[in-house]
């Protein structure tokens, strides 16, 4: 056993500078070099304020905004978490029933699956088509638009199936309500 | 359409595989480019490693002993004095002793369980120079010891199985260190935040503010993947739109889940001198993961009705769906891997008994990189054993009879599993220091205890998330669950390697059972249904599948 002592030492400590401090540093170095957009978080800022990451969700409840997944751990993005409940789990049952009778009364529109189940990193930045397409007359009364209008910024917004096979099409909430503000100023702040 | 999308990425997974074991053969047969040769020559002389001196089986245990009990003090000290040290921006405190032991076992042990969330607990410093490292080493030893036993059956009579230090050292440079300096630069491209700046804070659109949790997480990730660690950067795991931002990005660490442990299969062909050998093991685990993957798309593709039409969407993210999430839940638990990009603990029931068979049976399924190989290798002794009671000669394979002293080593190994998981789990079940980590009443709570018993002993790491894995007692007993299931395992399989390569290799003859035919895939399978798989069934009768008899009654707890 002694004898293996100074390789084992000499080794950790190697292999700590090696891939513990320069694999990580470099890679820092070439991220922020080559995508530093990307590698900082894909921030949004507007006016010189960050307002949100483009891969994180955040909360929006007012009636003129796209409304992302419930999320379990209230869209905190320093804390994450998911509901982990169970698929007999009563209280996963009637979680999902009171928020399909909220989302249903608030959109008059049936609730797809993605709009009444948390996510498992409760910060699931897309939702389905459906669920989108399903908020625009909601949308266009707040904002005074015209539904097809909405309906077809939304449309454009679907992010599709990667090479055709994988995935999920995906509308992101933060990303189409900004596009929905600049196309669709609401009359406060677009005079 | 879904067949083909699964098809075109098993052709991928299959041929990057292949064509990754032809570098591995040359990697650990020296045949190495000279500069390269010389670099490791050099590195082990510094370090007086004695890079000639091969080991005998002792030697080698003792060396794998030896590193990972630095390592494991090295990480300790590092997790419990974190927040008087530097690259700690967000100012986080040093970790209390229980959770610090299970995290620093949990990481040297290639199980990267987590009982604490890392963006809340753990400082940039501790993340790098503390777990990225074991992130490699941990692989890099598993992969070491398993080409080492490989030896063991292969080598010419009398041969000693290599040295340790040599092995864990092209394992971290020309295989592991490489393909994640890819993985990371793409997955940083992706999305995924590889910077030392802190958290930052957002004004929303609707005004309220928003902490953004960032880091240097690509670099980590890339090894988490590729060594089969499973440990995530955040709390979440790759289910957080900052370690898996894209349906690419999924794609990619999916394939770096399976990478290794499908190439050592073929890595084994070649060092046997005959790839069919290779090929048999391969095509034994590629049906037993192919018929849990089946299980697990159909259910959560068919989803849950008692919460609406639709796949089931509880814990899954939007953009990966109901797809890419059952094919994250296989691969993570069939190759001990252990991250998740949906949460396991809302999986259907019988998604749940898939993923618990994958990781109780051994994590033999592929398995974790080196580990699932040497794992499977114990299950070929049994099954070739098994074969030659049927028919009344002495079992032999690659020409090496299987005689009462590996037969005996071989169980002793395969003990660690129920002992760790039964016994474990049932302690765990009864003593209530420990039932209140249970969230989920009914038999989704047994199955919660089942989930972390098999993954800490199988050194898988995933978790049924909701059950509380931060208890003292936990932390302590998962702690020594993890311990057991990696070196209950490593030194009976060195041992019998030992003991075979001090055997002669008879040649083949028309009496000789042949182990790379259908036959013996068949065999192989049965022998890890029955053995694995029954030891558990009573237990997993009592919580997956009593729940899902309960859901198709319409019950719920």
């Amino acid at each position: 056993m002694l004898t293996h002592l100074r390789p084992a030492i000499s080794l950790t400590v190697l292999f700590t500078l090696l891939t513990g401090v320069a694999y990580p540093l470099a890679m820092t170095g070439i991220a922020q070099l080559a995508f530093p957009a990307a590698a900082n978080g894909s921030l949004i800022e507007r006016d010189g304020t960050v307002i949100g990451s483009a891969l994180i969700a955040q909360p929006f409840a007012g009636a003129a905004w796209l409304h992302p997944r419930p999320s379990a751990s209230d869209w905190n993005a320093a804390g994450t978490g998911a509901s982990n409940l169970g698929p007999t789990s009563a209280a996963l049952i009637v979680a999902v029933a009171e928020r399909r009778a909220t989302w249903e009364a608030e959109n008059g529109a049936a609730a797809p699956i993605d709009a009444v189940t948390m996510s498992g990193s409760g910060l699931d930045p897309d939702i389905s088509p459906a669920t989108a397409l399903a908020q625009a007359d909601r949308i266009a009364a707040a904002r005074g638009a015209d539904p097809a209008a909405i309906r077809a910024l939304i449309e454009g917004a679907v992010q599709g199936r990667t090479l055709g096979l994988y995935g999920e099409p995906s509308v992101n909430v933060l990303l189409t309500n900004i596009a929905l503000d600049e196309a669709f100023p609401m009359a406060p702040a677009g005079n | 359409m879904t067949l083909l999308a699964y098809a075109v990425y098993f052709a991928v997974l299959v041929g990057l595989a292949w064509a990754l074991a032809a570098w591995m053969a040359r990697v650990y047969t020296r045949t190495l480019p000279a500069p390269l040769l010389r670099v490791e020559g050099a590195l082990l002389q510094l370090c007086g490693a004695a890079p000639d001196r091969s080991m005998g089986w002792t030697a080698y245990a003792l060396a794998v002993l030896a590193f990972n009990a630095v390592g494991f003090l090295l990480l300790y000290a590092i997790l419990r004095a974190q927040g008087a040290l530097a690259l700690n921006p967000d100012g986080i405190g040093g970790m209390a002793p229980d959770l610090a032991f299970n995290t620093a076992v949990s990481f040297v042990t290639n199980t990267n369980w987590q009982a604490y969330s890392g963006e809340a607990q753990l400082s940039y410093l501790s993340q790098m120079a503390g777990l990225t490292v074991q992130n490699f080493v941990s692989a890099g030893t598993g992969m070491a010891v398993a080409v080492a036993v490989i030896r063991g059956f292969v080598a010419a009579k009398g041969s000693a199985l290599g040295n340790f230090w040599v092995d864990l050292t092209r394992s971290v440079l020309w295989v592991l260190l490489p393909i994640s300096i890819i993985l990371a630069l793409f997955l940083a491209w992706q999305g995924v935040p590889q910077t030392l700046q802190g958290a930052v804070t957002a004004t929303g659109v609707e005004g309220q503010e928003q902490i953004i949790a960032r880091g240097p997480a690509a670099a980590q990730i890339a090894i988490k993947q590729l060594g089969t660690n499973g440990g995530g950067f955040f709390g979440v795991n790759s289910a957080h739109p900052f370690e898996n931002p894209t349906i690419a990005s999924n794609l990619a660490q999916s394939l770096a889940i399976l990478l290794i442990p499908v190439a050592f299969c073929f890595l084994f062909g070649r060092m046997a001198g005959d790839r069919r050998q290779g090929r048999a093991i391969f095509a034994a685990m590629a049906v037993m993961f192919l018929a849990g993957l089946a299980v697990i798309h159909a259910y959560e593709v068919t989803g849950n009705p008692a919460i609406g039409i639709g796949a089931n969407m509880e814990g899954k993210e939007q953009r990966f769906g109901a797809m890419l999430s059952s094919l994250w839940a296989a691969s993570t638990t069939a190759a001990s891997n252990g991250s998740v990009n949906a949460m396991h603990d809302s999986f259907m029931p019988l998604s749940g008994l898939v993923m618990l068979i994958n990781m109780a049976v051994g994590e033999v399924i592929f398995g974790g990189v080196g580990a699932g190989f040497y794992g499977i290798l114990l299950y070929v002794v049994l099954a070739v054993f098994l074969a030659g009671l049927m028919v009344g000669r002495t079992p032999e394979y690659l020409g090496r009879k299987i005689e009462g002293r590996e037969v005996t080593l071989a169980v002793l190994a395969f003990l660690s599993m129920p002992l760790g998981i039964l016994v474990g789990g049932a302690i765990a079940a009864t003593v209530p220091a420990a039932l209140a980590s249970v969230q989920d009443s009914g038999p989704h709570g047994l199955s919660e205890i089942l989930y972390a018993y098999s993954s800490a002993t199988g050194n898988n790491g995933s978790a049924f998330g909701g059950w509380g894995a931060a208890l003292p007692w936990q932390t302590t007993a998962l702690g020594i669950v993890m311990l057991l299931g990696r070196y209950a395992i490593i030194v009976p399989l060195l041992a019998i390697a030992g003991s075979m390569v001090r055997k002669p290799q008879a040649p083949v003859t028309s009496g000789t059972f042949p182990t790379h035919g259908p036959l013996f895939v068949i065999l192989l399978i049965l022998t890890v249904v029955i053995l694995g798989a029954l030891t558990f069934f009573p237990v997993l009768a009592l919580g997956p599948i009593a729940e899902e008899t309960a859901r198709l009654a319409g019950q719920s707890f």
